[in-house]
């Protein structure tokens, strides 16, 4: 009668050890539609795959801007997700209203990963059912952090997660090394050929996506967390379908791939 | 006066009654009792230099000969206070619990002089609003790394939250008798030894002007190689002067 005797709360751990509730949350960000997020030494980018519930409704938001150096792009339950930024904010405005100064990116994620921390520990309670990829920048830089629902949180190069997020992954896993170096309008070139992965063979357009960014600007000034208005999204894509469509003459990049340790699977 | 009034009730026990503990009346703040005098700061090449005498008084009477009025807070900062000397000790045991926390999220970010003095601030005028005020002027100095480089930071706030941002400062008398020094004199590449002699102008001038200041000094710098606090030392003085000599001649009064 019984699939599971050990996942009817969040505190009772199976004899393997495991927390069914827990897992069962981080399964929840898999069924959101995908999130990705990558970030050089000066720059964050996150982006998000639009999907309507229905047919005949709009989407729903899944990226916020936290502060004016933060932002944090979600999957899984959006409403979670929505207590999760105004905590996110609440946060963020505090300490600038005690100490003048933004709240440094790694305490934003320690801070966030701690509340969910919390709901994995209190039978009455249930964990939220949404990852979290929060993007900054502070005093070392730029920083990408995943927070999930078991409390969890990494520092990432790049990442993504949502549906069908494995291809984007594997996307970025094949690129990241180089993201250190790349320029904002790379970082968004490849945040949206990410997305473009998670999609299957749907296209691609502004109407379908969102991406934002924050960073420092040359002259050591902040570039406050912002969304990228749908032209300049579309002049984005439509830049990077001209170039694909191009014959395939072999670039001098590619060439340099090629050349070096590239196995032959991958060209 | 007031100020008699609320020491001599302590003993006289006085007419009116005690405020009843846990009744619901409190008794806050009124008046300082131990009390320092002022403090100087200025910015010079390499950082801020910070300055003041050891003495600290009870009412008018100098009472103490060497307390420290100038401690480092943090790694980037330095802190000055006037005013009464017990509130400068609670205010350090603020400091400290917040550069330990801070510390203690060991994640290599540290709060700056510019989030420091935010921070008091918010304490000071906080307790104000509660009318129980902390009764200090408080400098603060520091160098910390930013995004353009080094910055050195220089600020003041006093016991109602009233704050700002200067290249050089001074509290209590100092206000008066060391700024209009400082305005004339003051330069943005001062070297730590002209920066010293400036200092020194001041301090003598409040040495003879001010009736709470003691011939024992403490300067102190902050650079981006930390914080040193100097030992006190005393400044030659020359009390010759004609003025000096019969200071009630020709003054208008009755003394």
């Amino acid at each position: 009668m019984f699939r599971n005797q050990y996942d009817t709360d969040v505190t009772t751990w199976s004899p393997q050890g495991r927390l069914f509730q827990v897992e069962y949350a981080m399964e929840a960000v898999k069924q959101g539609s995908a999130c990705v997020g990558l970030r050089s030494r000066t720059h964050a980018v996150l982006a998000a795959a639009n999907k309507p519930a229905s047919e005949l409704s709009s989407y729903q938001r899944k990226v916020f801007r936290v502060a004016e150096h933060a932002g944090v792009a979600l999957a899984g339950l959006t409403a979670d997700g929505r207590v999760l930024s105004r905590f996110l904010r609440n946060e963020c405005i505090n300490h600038y209203f005690v100490y003048e100064a933004p709240l440094p990116v790694s305490r934003l994620a320690l801070r966030l990963a701690d509340k969910a921390q919390v709901c994995t520990q209190r039978s009455w309670k249930r964990p939220y059912g949404v990852g979290l990829l929060v993007a900054g920048l502070d005093e070392s830089g730029a920083h990408l952090y995943y927070n999930c629902p078991s409390g969890n949180y990494f520092e990432y190069q790049a990442f993504a997660i949502g549906s069908r997020s494995q291809a984007a992954k594997t996307f970025l896993e094949r690129r990241f090394e180089g993201y250190n170096d790349y320029t904002p309008e790379q970082l968004i070139k490849d945040a949206l050929s990410a997305i473009k992965e998670t999609l299957q063979g749907e296209k691609l357009t502004s109407s379908n996506c969102t991406v934002a960014i924050v960073g420092r600007k040359d002259d050591g000034t902040l570039e406050p967390f912002e969304m990228i208005d749908a032209k300049r999204i579309q002049e984005i894509i439509d830049s990077m379908e001209a170039v694909e469509e191009a014959p395939a003459e072999p670039s001098s990049m590619q060439e340099e791939e090629r050349g070096s340790d590239a196995a032959p699977m991958d060209i | 006066m007031a100020w008699q009034q609320a020491m001599g009730s302590h003993a006289a026990g006085g007419s009116q009654a005690p405020p009843a503990a846990g009744g619901g009346e409190t008794q806050r703040t009124q008046y300082p009792y131990v009390t320092g005098t002022s403090v100087i700061a200025l910015k010079y090449k390499d950082g801020v230099i910070m300055a003041c005498d050891t003495g600290a008084s009870y009412g008018s009477t100098l009472r103490y000969k060497s307390v420290e009025r100038i401690k480092a807070v943090g790694k980037h900062s330095l802190i000055g206070a006037s005013g009464e000397f017990s509130d400068f000790q609670e205010i350090l045991r603020y400091l400290d619990e917040l550069t330990l926390s801070d510390h203690m999220w060991d994640d290599g970010n540290s709060l700056g002089p510019k989030e420091i003095h935010s921070y008091l601030t918010r304490v000071m005028y906080n307790r104000r609003n509660k009318f129980d005020p902390l009764w200090n002027s408080l400098v603060l100095g520091g160098v910390k790394k930013g995004p353009k480089g080094d910055e050195k930071y220089l600020g003041m706030v006093n016991m109602i939250g009233t704050h700002f941002e200067e290249n050089h400062v001074a509290t209590g008398f100092g206000n008066h008798l060391a700024i209009p020094i400082l305005r004339a004199e003051w330069r943005e590449d001062m070297t730590f030894e002209e920066a010293v002699k400036l200092v020194e102008k001041c301090l003598l001038v409040l040495l003879y002007r001010d009736r709470s200041s003691i011939n024992k000094f403490q300067i102190a710098k902050i650079t981006t190689e930390g914080s040193t606090i100097y030992p006190p030392y005393s400044l030659k003085t020359y009390w010759g002067f004609s003025h000096f000599e019969n200071p009630a001649q020709g003054a208008v009064g009755s003394w």
